[in-house]
């Protein structure tokens, strides 16, 4: 290190520097949490037009506190348990399917090499930059067919989507890529089947990305609005938590039912959030690798 | 120079297309000619010679999907197959009490296809189905041993592994997007709209009328709304995209300087952001920036505003409002990515630089900004299109309001391509539109892809940095 100026205003200088990096970070945090505050106290106000109002206010903290929100949304009168139950059985279903999908998706291509696989990857590459909505007309339809539409919505979405996941592999393959091949030889050379190599040795190892997988598949059926807006269109016992609070806020009348919603919103976030917390570690793997290798 | 190149490439790959094709066909008729009995009825059987040469599991296999694919065409597609020149002439009618039913376009056209697929699919199995067929005959002239039933099934857990492995993912991608996509582009060259839909009104092909349209700029013509659209959709891009990765490497910066404690904690603050559903968190901030919100309650309290900020009423002023939030959704996504890859830089090079006597701005320039430019090109490109395709941000923050001005099919200020897609999809059922802007922007993200891609540095020269 240059040792030019003296310790002492090196010293100072640093304390100054981080001094303001603090104030800055503060900031950020309070920019970066207040909308969450927000939720929180507003889901805390009452609707009872006789204690407070239930639309939306030019004041944060309510004048008092109260569970109504919360009581209104377990009490019976509309079908929020439903709602929530669906949400949890289609990201759940879809996350397992989906990971499996994945995971032999990408050992298929990262580890064997077969006609037509560079046509495969450049196929479903270009596929992906359709946008996905243009796809639902032709879906709907087809699982109407099939009576997974509104009444039956919640196999349907199920099916949605898992059915393109394998175009998905991207982050997987590249997780896959980096094991050593000869790991996988000195298998086969020991007379292990493919399918042995998979199931007993890549797959242990690849634990951190199959939780990555699975905690972004459970993560997009959990906030998806688009398609399961459509395929449960109009049928209010298969909304999944999104669409049926959506309703709440826009289509239906908000400024009755706003904190109702923000109370609907916590109930949906704080798992999800509580989950990701927990498995933030393979997030960022999962997302810093991905990235690099673009 | 690298034109001639690209155009000398594309004519060797279709004489190379050519070559194979034409050595495919000579290999047929070899098979043909040399063939013993058994091979020559496979050509009309499929697997007859695998089961009369004893291996009964692949002969069968072939054997069932003929008849499978066989029943499909005749059976069912062959009445759709047949009308997909016209997509149907007669619509379903009622004639007093009674209906009586016609033709339906949209099942023509979807079944149609479909059955056209399985042709394609037969061929390719016939194709196979001869081959296997051969290769067994080969095997036995010149006196080696047959794979047994055994062998062919244990393959499929070893040799043959990716086939089993890649059955389901890639019939699933087939039914639900290639199907539904060629289904779509095809939408986009007929009239389905609202006022053609079958069973009642049957709609047909009018070849690039709707493309016609969409470049048309006369006060119904969509062209102008198209333009203002697209400009917005890139604009936005662009923003969404640099904007979040510049602030995104500046925060995560902060948080790793040294000296700075509490690392974990600032950045699990921010990544609350990506945890929160969504429609959750966007719909609270689109409301806290409504004329009644608290964002303006608190300004006009505290009388720093006379009257409410029109956020999502002003076009200009709701483009900008979108922008900012976006940060708040973009920065952590990005500051974890930018931890990560910023520890990869060798602490050695800010050595050097700093006693070179380099500030630190300077060395930001000159070390850090290269080095993340150079490993995140590819990233930086997927965020670019992903963000053209960003449904959720503009959805649920402003549903593409405010509607000012004359544009056509439902588009407001801030809608982008895609959510202009959704909302004449839902709203108008205008298919065969929503369908050319679905080709729009594939062809808008493909392109960029392309151009983007092939100039990046970290594609030309994979080593530099290594």
């Amino acid at each position: 290190m240059a040792n030019n100026t003296n310790p002492g205003s090196m010293k100072r200088k640093r304390a100054i520097g981080n001094a303001i990096t603090y104030v800055l970070l503060i900031i950020i945090s309070i920019i970066w949490l207040f909308p969450y505050f927000g939720l929180l106290m507003a889901s805390f106000r009452s609707f009872d037009p006789a204690i407070e109002y239930g639309g939306v206010v030019d004041y944060i903290i309510p004048h008092t506190f109260s569970l109504d929100n919360y009581k209104f949304l377990f009490n019976g009168e509309n079908n929020y348990p439903k709602w929530y139950l669906n949400t949890l059985i289609i990201s759940f279903a879809a996350s397992f399917i989906n990971t499996c999908i994945v995971l032999c998706v990408s050992y298929a291509l990262s580890r064997m090499r077969f006609t037509g696989r560079t046509f495969l990857m450049r196929f479903w590459l270009v596929l992906g930059m359709f946008p996905g909505f243009l796809t639902m007309i032709c879906l709907y339809f087809l699982l109407k067919q099939l009576g997974l539409t509104q009444a039956g919505a919640v196999p349907g979405l199920i099916l949605v989507y898992i059915a393109s996941s394998g175009m998905g592999y991207y982050v997987c393959k590249g997780y896959f890529d980096t094991i050593p091949k000869a790991l996988d030889e000195a298998a086969r050379i020991d007379g292990a089947s493919r399918a042995r190599v998979f199931f007993q040795m890549i797959i242990p190892m690849a634990k951190p990305i199959i939780i990555y997988t699975a905690l972004v598949a459970f993560m997009g059926p959990w906030c998806d609005y688009v398609f399961a807006s459509y395929i449960a269109f109009g049928h209010d016992a298969s909304y999944n938590v999104a669409v049926a609070m959506q309703r709440w806020m826009v289509v239906g009348d908000y400024q009755g039912y706003f904190t109702r919603f923000c109370a609907g919103g916590i109930v949906v976030a704080v798992p999800i959030t509580l989950l990701f917390m927990f498995l933030q570690k393979y997030y960022v793997e999962g997302v810093t690798g991905g990235a690099v290798k673009g | 120079m690298a034109k001639t190149n690209k155009g000398q490439k594309r004519k060797n790959a279709l004489a190379q297309f050519f070559s194979v094709l034409g050595n495919d066909l000579k290999e047929i008729g070899l098979t043909f000619k040399e063939g013993d009995f058994k091979t020559r009825i496979s050509f009309m059987i499929f697997g007859f010679g695998s089961l009369l040469r004893g291996l009964w599991l692949r002969g069968l296999t072939l054997l069932a999907v003929e008849a499978g694919l066989l029943y499909f065409i005749f059976s069912f597609g062959w009445t759709y197959l047949s009308k997909l020149g016209t997509l149907g002439t007669i619509a379903t009618t009622k004639q007093g009490r009674k209906t009586v039913y016609g033709d339906n376009s949209f099942l023509i056209l979807l079944f149609g296809l479909l059955a056209l697929f399985a042709v394609v699919a037969f061929i390719a199995v016939w194709r196979i189905n001869v081959r296997v067929s051969r290769t067994e005959q080969i095997i036995l002239r010149d006196g080696r041993k047959l794979p047994t039933n055994g062998d062919d099934f244990k393959s499929l857990f070893d040799s043959n592994f990716d086939k089993t492995l890649l059955a389901l993912p890639v019939t699933g991608v087939f039914v639900f997007t290639v199907l539904p996509i060629v289904f779509m582009i095809c939408v986009a060259f007929t009239n389905y709209d609202a006022n053609h839909q079958p069973p009642s009104n049957l709609f047909t092909w009018v070849g690039v009328e709707n493309f016609h349209d969409l470049f048309s700029f006369g006060t119904a013509g969509f062209g102008g709304t198209f333009v203002t659209v697209l400009t917005w959709t890139l604009v936005w891009a662009f923003f969404a995209t640099f904007i979040d990765y510049f602030l995104g490497i500046a925060v995560a910066m902060l948080i790793n300087k040294k000296g700075i404690k509490f690392k974990k904690l600032w950045r699990t603050i921010l990544v609350v952001t990506i945890a929160v559903p969504q429609f959750v968190s966007l719909l609270y901030v689109s409301k806290l920036f409504a004329n009644d919100g608290l964002i303006n309650g608190y300004l006009l309290k505290w009388g720093l505003i006379d009257q409410a900020i029109q956020f999502w009423v002003n076009p200009t002023l709701a483009k900008i409002t979108i922008i900012v939030v976006n940060i708040w959704i973009g920065i952590p996504y990005m500051m974890l990515i930018a931890t990560g890859l910023l520890m990869n830089i060798p602490e050695d090079l800010y050595e050097s630089a700093r006693i070179d006597g380099a500030t630190s701005w300077q060395m930001f320039l000159h070390i850090t900004l290269p080095y993340m430019l150079f490993v995140t090109g590819p990233f930086l490109l997927t965020q670019y299109t992903g963000n053209l395709n960003n449904f959720n941000v503009i959805f649920l923050l402003t549903q593409g309001q405010p509607k000012t001005g004359n544009l056509v099919g439902g588009a407001g200020r801030t809608d982008l391509l895609i959510t202009w897609l959704y909302k004449m999809t839902i709203n108008d059922t205008n298919y065969r539109m929503a369908a050319v802007i679905g080709i729009m922007v594939f062809i808008v993200t493909a392109g960029i892809s392309l151009v983007v891609y092939n100039l990046l540095p970290s594609v030309k020269d994979e080593e530099g940095f290594q």
